[in-house]
């Protein structure tokens, strides 16, 4: 481990117990092409508490995405181990994993991904119709869930007809249908613009503190800075940094407007 | 409906109802692509249902042994099996089955060119829907729910320009036969033969469009959910 982080561990010895709801052990991820080995994560140990706002930064090649992937169950780990909800990832054959990214885990990705030939009432609540909720059980929830995110009127609306701030709403709605333990947002405010990133920021923050869900994000994005309760630097392949948002000192502008 | 169940009885499933939904939605977006593979069916099974209602109507009309009929037959050098005295002949004979088995040849080609046009229009789909299939797995989606999505839209497909070249490929060997042979062709109709036809051709098309599909669906199952990611295109 390094400094921060064992220094990190015991600042937490004076807090409550908190949960973990994602635990990585010396994971590392190679890729081989060819001949070449390209070593994209070299070893990280990470806990990822429950309820957490956590920010994964990094800079590309930095490891940063095989790491969101390693966290979010989307990949294997080449050597160490990934347990979500205590469950070692690796063991899962295809239908359990299916049902880990059905139930447990929301994604909401950088180009939205709604699927182009549903209404976005349709889109949220695709996941519960995997999962097996009726149809009117899944309409009203759905509902709900576009209310919450403040598009109740466009709910017979294809992507198409939504802006790329409205549809990344709808996809969070969608990555809350089942009440995940986690959310996985990879770049979710790349493509949009400065206000619209904002909303879309703030939306999560929401989200989390009201349902308690805990948020994991791949980012660039500096303004997520400020809503992280962690931020985590990668680099390398290693962890180069943990830091607390009360730790960091970092400005960030506020967009003046209306 | 598909289900699966995952330890301690959680289930993972597709309706039916909604695959075939999702898969018809599909194809009406990409309308006019799946235009261009359809007409690929619509042409394949139009020229089979022409050979088969061509020989339908001749062997009825062969059948009828009527001179005046014979004689407008073999005007349109068709073999009927006799020689130019009226009487049967083994020569004869084996020409007609030279055209017949040319004629399977002919088929048989077709049809092969028409899987091989559906399958490859098909994985071209696939190939520019690799986000739309990532995300539906990190949603959760079995492997068999995307090979279920893909062979339906294909079946579709088949069924509907299966339909169009049974019906193109009658009419217009009707037009011919009427043109060639006048009203004979409606008093030896044989419709119960022509109907058969349809019927194994309805059947042949669909088949085709599901084996042409089958290489692409499994691709499109295989795919990994972090697809979804990729930030190209």
């Amino acid at each position: 481990m390094t400094e921060v982080q064992e220094g990190f561990s015991e600042s937490l010895g004076t807090e409550d117990e908190q949960r973990t709801v994602v635990r990585t052990q010396q994971v590392k991820k190679i890729y081989t092409m060819g001949e070449i080995e390209v070593h994209a994560l070299r070893g990280v140990d990470m806990e990822i508490y429950t309820g957490e706002y956590l920010s994964i930064m990094g800079p590309s090649g930095s490891g940063k995405s095989t790491f969101f992937n390693m966290v979010g169950g989307l990949d294997k780990p080449s050597e160490g181990k990934v347990y979500i909800d205590e469950v070692d990832v690796a063991q899962l054959d295809a239908y359990e994993l299916a049902w880990l990214r059905c139930r447990k885990i929301g994604y909401i990705f950088q180009s939205f991904n709604l699927i182009p030939v549903m209404t976005a009432l349709e889109n949220v609540t695709l996941p519960m119709v995997f999962a097996g909720l009726t149809g009117d059980e899944a309409r009203d929830k759905g509902m709900e869930l576009l209310k919450k995110v403040g598009l109740g009127e466009r709910y017979s609306h294809k992507p198409f007809e939504l802006s790329g701030g409205q549809q990344q709403r709808v996809a969070v709605a969608r990555a809350l249908a089942n009440d995940p333990a986690v959310v996985l947002a990879d770049e979710p405010t790349a493509n949009l613009d400065l206000r619209t990133g904002t909303e879309i920021i703030e939306l999560l923050r929401e989200m989390n503190q009201s349902s308690g869900v805990t948020i994991i994000s791949a980012t660039h994005d500096h303004k997520m800075l400020s809503v992280s309760d962690r931020v985590v630097w990668v680099k390398d392949g290693l962890v180069e940094r943990v830091a607390r948002r009360e730790d960091l000192d970092i400005e960030v502008t506020h967009v003046e407007g209306e | 409906m598909a289900g699966i169940e995952v330890a301690g009885g959680k289930k993972i499933i597709l309706p039916l109802s909604r695959a075939v939904e999702i898969a018809m939605r599909s194809l009406k977006i990409r309308f006019g692509r799946s235009l261009i593979t359809t007409s690929g069916v619509v042409l394949a099974i139009a020229f089979l249902m022409s050979v088969w209602s061509s020989n339908a109507i001749v062997s009825s009309l062969r059948d009828a042994n009527k001179s005046e009929i014979n004689l407008l037959l073999q005007k349109k050098g068709v073999e009927t099996g006799l020689t130019d005295g009226g009487a049967e002949s083994a020569e004869a004979k084996a020409r007609v089955k030279e055209e017949e088995s040319k004629q399977v040849w002919l088929i048989g080609l077709s049809l092969l060119v028409c899987v091989v046009g559906i399958a490859n229009a098909m994985l071209m789909s696939v190939t520019e829907r690799f986000r739309e299939i990532g995300t539906m797995k990190c949603l959760g989606a079995l492997d068999a729910f995307i090979v279920k999505l893909f062979l339906l839209e294909s079946t579709f497909q088949g069924v509907v320009g299966t339909s169009a070249g049974i019906v193109l490929g009658f009419l217009l060997t009707l037009l011919l036969a009427l043109l060639d042979y006048g009203g004979f062709v409606f008093d030896y109709f044989p419709l119960a033969d022509i109907s058969r036809s349809a019927l194994y051709a309805l059947v042949a098309g669909t088949l085709l469009s599901l084996v042409g599909a089958m290489l692409p669906a499994y691709r499109a199952a295989k795919m990994e959910p972090v697809e979804a990611m990729r930030s190209d295109t």
